[in-house]
């Protein structure tokens, strides 16, 4: 006990000398605001977001149970438990976003090689190399295991060709973590593996896709006669489909926490929306129809939120209940968009020009986007197949 | 709040699971409704759960109970739900019990819940007088007299109405129909004179009546809790009863979807097994998670009632809401999806449609509890 005690005070300490003023809770909002991804290309706005991440990166405390031969901050769970009470106090900002820490580095702990980890793992921590996944394919979507990225053995390389779609931020990142056929197409699963893949080999290539919301981060990623080295297979030739199926889990628990995380945080009130468009009358919404819609709504989000606090009171082990949130929460913010643009009457549906508030656009934008929500990270059909088939226990 | 069960309601459910599928399966209903039986719920099975507590679960220790609380007693509820198991548990142990407890002064308490404890008496709440839930369209008429009151007018749809004991009638004492000021509530023998009760025959086959009172006199000792508050007195003790309903709904959903997910895995239709079929598939699936929302409701609902929050109302509407949406989906969904032998009267789906109707109705509907759940949040 008087470890951790000792602990908290050199962690509180260190964050008072070493924290920048922009980087906590009251942080003046003049100053610009930097989206932290790292990489070799980043650049900074801010440049005290650059330092909150050399630093943090320096101690490993961007992965902090890695352990310290690998740059991680070697730390066990009960001081984990201090470092991030001690962030929460200041309000630390998060120093570093990355697909590495979130879906790779588990990964690489797990079926990586020792040269991988030391090679690629402290680069991660510290934010120098900034990685993106290479998973789907125009052909290969729900049916990822279907994917045709071929990865011929050439006898010292492999030689890679193909092309992957939906990878975020591709044409921003230093290297991709790829799904490729290195077996035969049948059976399909037995014949993938994960391949790591630097995005400055020649014959990698990648296209922005503009979605119907404008602007995203998605990329489509080319692959022509890319020459890789062997060593850059993790874990087993053909594999690889395991890894992936791992790596989906993580995938998928980060985008629920995110998705709850941004509807909490989130200052667009379905009702405070209906009452300034419709009017109110002694606080009810002046619309008896629509505010019969907004009840419906309100009631399910209000069973929703109970449910996601049973399932953690419940312990929050992977319970049967768990495999409800993708579905439910997706499909739920879709139609809570569809209230909050249907409430702003002609102000819901603008698409640019002065005559209409930034908030309320970015609002209709927003509503388009949420149409991919129920198809990225496993469509919501794919959803009630797992909840039919291993909670339910349907035949196949 | 912790979402969970504490050991000693944990123990209670499953005390209550064992009970209602050794004691009161759902022949057990099926024979009290194809016997034409008079009260609707077996006076022996009625002794053996008040000799398991069960009478008492609302009603404090000294008079005799065991005070495990609105959670205890609605799971329950929750399980005798699933083998449709009828009895006077929620018109007595639960709103009879509720109400003398929460309003009654030294002598009614002192009086009526030991009876309740052990079995002797059951009780009925009398609130409606028309089509639709509504206190406050009370009409029925308590006049001051030189002994106490004289009641006058009829109520309708009293749960248990048809053998109660003991009445506790929502009547007027001043104001007018559609208010809920004015109103108060009395402890009235179900024997006395000028009372007249018609049993009901209702689709779920369970104990109901209408109750015309013409010039009933009653004392002044029989006003429980006190006079011109028995608006807001029945509004709380009634979301009790809505909170204690929704966990039999609960359980009644439960019960037919588990019946229809059996089947789905036992039926076979062109070679193959209908549970493969992918559109069932789904609709069971979103079945699942309505089933779980309301789960999550029922219990944020049968806590706040234990923790006295001041969210009661808002969690009582929640739960009589969703329960009833989810048991409305579930009795249709797990009819069509048996086919033929879904609409038999031989197979027991046709009970739970029925009940799920009923239920809906007593205190309050869907579209009541969303009302009230968007007037009490402030849209």
């Amino acid at each position: 006990m008087e470890n951790l005690e000792n602990f908290r005070s050199e962690v509180r300490a260190w964050l008072d000398e070493n924290c920048p003023s922009s980087m906590r809770t009251g942080a003046d909002p003049q100053i610009p605001h930097d989206e932290v991804w790292g990489g070799r290309n980043a650049e900074y706005k801010n440049p005290e977001s650059k330092i909150w991440l050399d630093r943090m990166g320096a101690k490993g405390w961007t992965m902090p149970t890695v352990p310290k031969e690998y740059g991680g901050g070697g730390l066990d769970k009960d001081q984990v438990k201090i470092l991030n009470e001690e962030l929460f106090l200041i309000g630390a900002k998060t120093p570093l976003l990355s697909f590495g820490i979130w879906m790779l580095a588990p990964v690489l702990l797990e079926y990586g090689s020792e040269e991988q980890k030391k090679e690629h793992l402290p680069k991660i921590i510290k934010g120098e190399i900034r990685w993106c996944q290479g998973y789907s394919e125009p052909g290969s979507g729900s049916d990822l295991a279907s994917l045709a990225t071929k990865a011929e053995d050439k006898g010292d390389h492999f030689m890679v060709n193909g092309q992957k779609v939906w990878t975020s931020y591709a044409d921003k990142a230093d290297w991709i973590f790829a799904l490729v056929r290195t077996g035969p197409l049948e059976p399909k699963h037995n014949g993938i593996s994960f391949l790591l893949i630097d995005m400055e080999t020649k014959g990698v290539s990648t296209k922005p896709i503009t979605l119907i919301s404008g602007k995203s981060p998605f990329c489509e990623t080319f692959f022509d006669d890319v020459e890789v080295p062997k060593n850059n297979i993790v874990g087993t030739l053909n594999a690889g489909w395991e890894i992936a199926k791992k790596l989906l889990q993580h995938e998928r628990k980060f985008i629920s926490n995110f998705g709850l995380a941004a509807a909490a945080g989130s200052k667009k009130d379905l009702v405070s929306i209906a009452k300034k468009h419709f009017g109110e009358n002694d606080g009810k919404i002046n619309n008896t129809f629509f505010r019969s819609e907004v009840a419906d709504h309100k009631i399910k989000e209000h069973a929703f939120g109970l449910t996601l606090q049973r399932a953690g009171d419940e312990g929050g082990k992977a319970s049967a209940v768990a495999s409800m949130f993708k579905y439910y929460g997706t499909e739920h913010n879709k139609k809570r968009h569809e209230l909050m643009i249907s409430a702003m009457g002609k102000d819901g549906v603008a698409w640019d020009g002065v005559e209409f508030a930034e908030e309320d656009k970015n609002l209709t934008k927003s509503w388009l986007r949420t149409k991919g929500n129920s198809i990225e990270g496993g469509t919501s059909e794919v959803q009630l197949n797992v909840i039919s088939k291993r909670v339910l226990g349907l035949p196949s | 709040m912790k979402l969970v069960l504490n050991e000693e309601q944990q123990f209670l459910k499953d005390t209550a699971k064992d009970f209602a599928e050794e004691r009161t399966p759902i022949t057990h209903f099926r024979n009290l409704r194809d016997t034409n039986d008079p009260a609707m719920w077996d006076k022996n099975i009625w002794e053996e759960m008040v000799n398991l507590g069960w009478s008492g679960i609302l009603i404090p220790e000294e008079y005799g109970g065991s005070d495990f609380g609105v959670t205890g007693m609605s799971v329950v509820l929750q399980e005798c739900g699933k083998t449709l198991t009828p009895s006077p548990l929620f018109a007595t142990a639960v709103l009879g019990a509720y109400a003398i407890k929460e309003f009654g002064d030294n002598e009614q308490k002192s009086k009526y819940l030991p009876l309740i404890a052990s079995g002797k008496i059951t009780t009925a709440v009398a609130v409606d007088e028309s089509s639709h839930h509504n206190p406050a369209n009370t009409e029925l008429s308590a006049v001051t007299s030189d002994n106490g009151f004289v009641i006058n007018g009829s109520k309708k749809l009293v749960v248990d109405g048809s053998s109660a004991d003991v009445l506790i009638v929502l009547a007027r004492t001043s104001g007018s129909k559609g208010e809920l000021a004015g109103l108060t509530l009395f402890i009235v023998d179900s024997k006395a004179d000028g009372i007249i009760r018609s049993k009901l025959e209702m689709a779920d086959s369970r104990n109901y009546a209408n109750i015309e009172f013409n010039n009933v006199a009653v004392g002044a000792s029989s006003v429980l809790g006190s006079q011109e508050a028995g608006g807001e007195a029945i509004d709380h003790i009634l979301d009790i009863g809505r909170i204690a309903l929704s966990a039999e709904m609960l359980g009644n959903s439960e019960a037919a979807f588990s019946t229809t997910i059996d089947y789905l895995k036992e039926r076979k239709q062109f070679g193959v097994l209908i549970g493969t079929f992918q559109a069932l598939q789904h609709r069971a699936a979103e079945m699942f998670c309505e089933i779980e929302l309301t789960k999550s409701s029922v219990m944020a609902a049968m806590q706040g009632a234990d923790e006295n929050s001041n969210q009661l109302q808002v969690l009582a509407s929640l739960a009589k809401s969703i329960a009833g949406d989810t048991l409305h989906l579930i009795s249709n969904e797990a009819i069509q999806m048996h086919g033929g032998i879904g609409v038999t009267d031989e197979y027991d789906l046709g009970f739970f449609l029925k009940r799920a109707r009923v239920a809906e109705q007593i205190f309050g509907s869907i579209n009541f509890h969303k009302e009230r759940y968007a007037n009490l949040s402030g849209f």
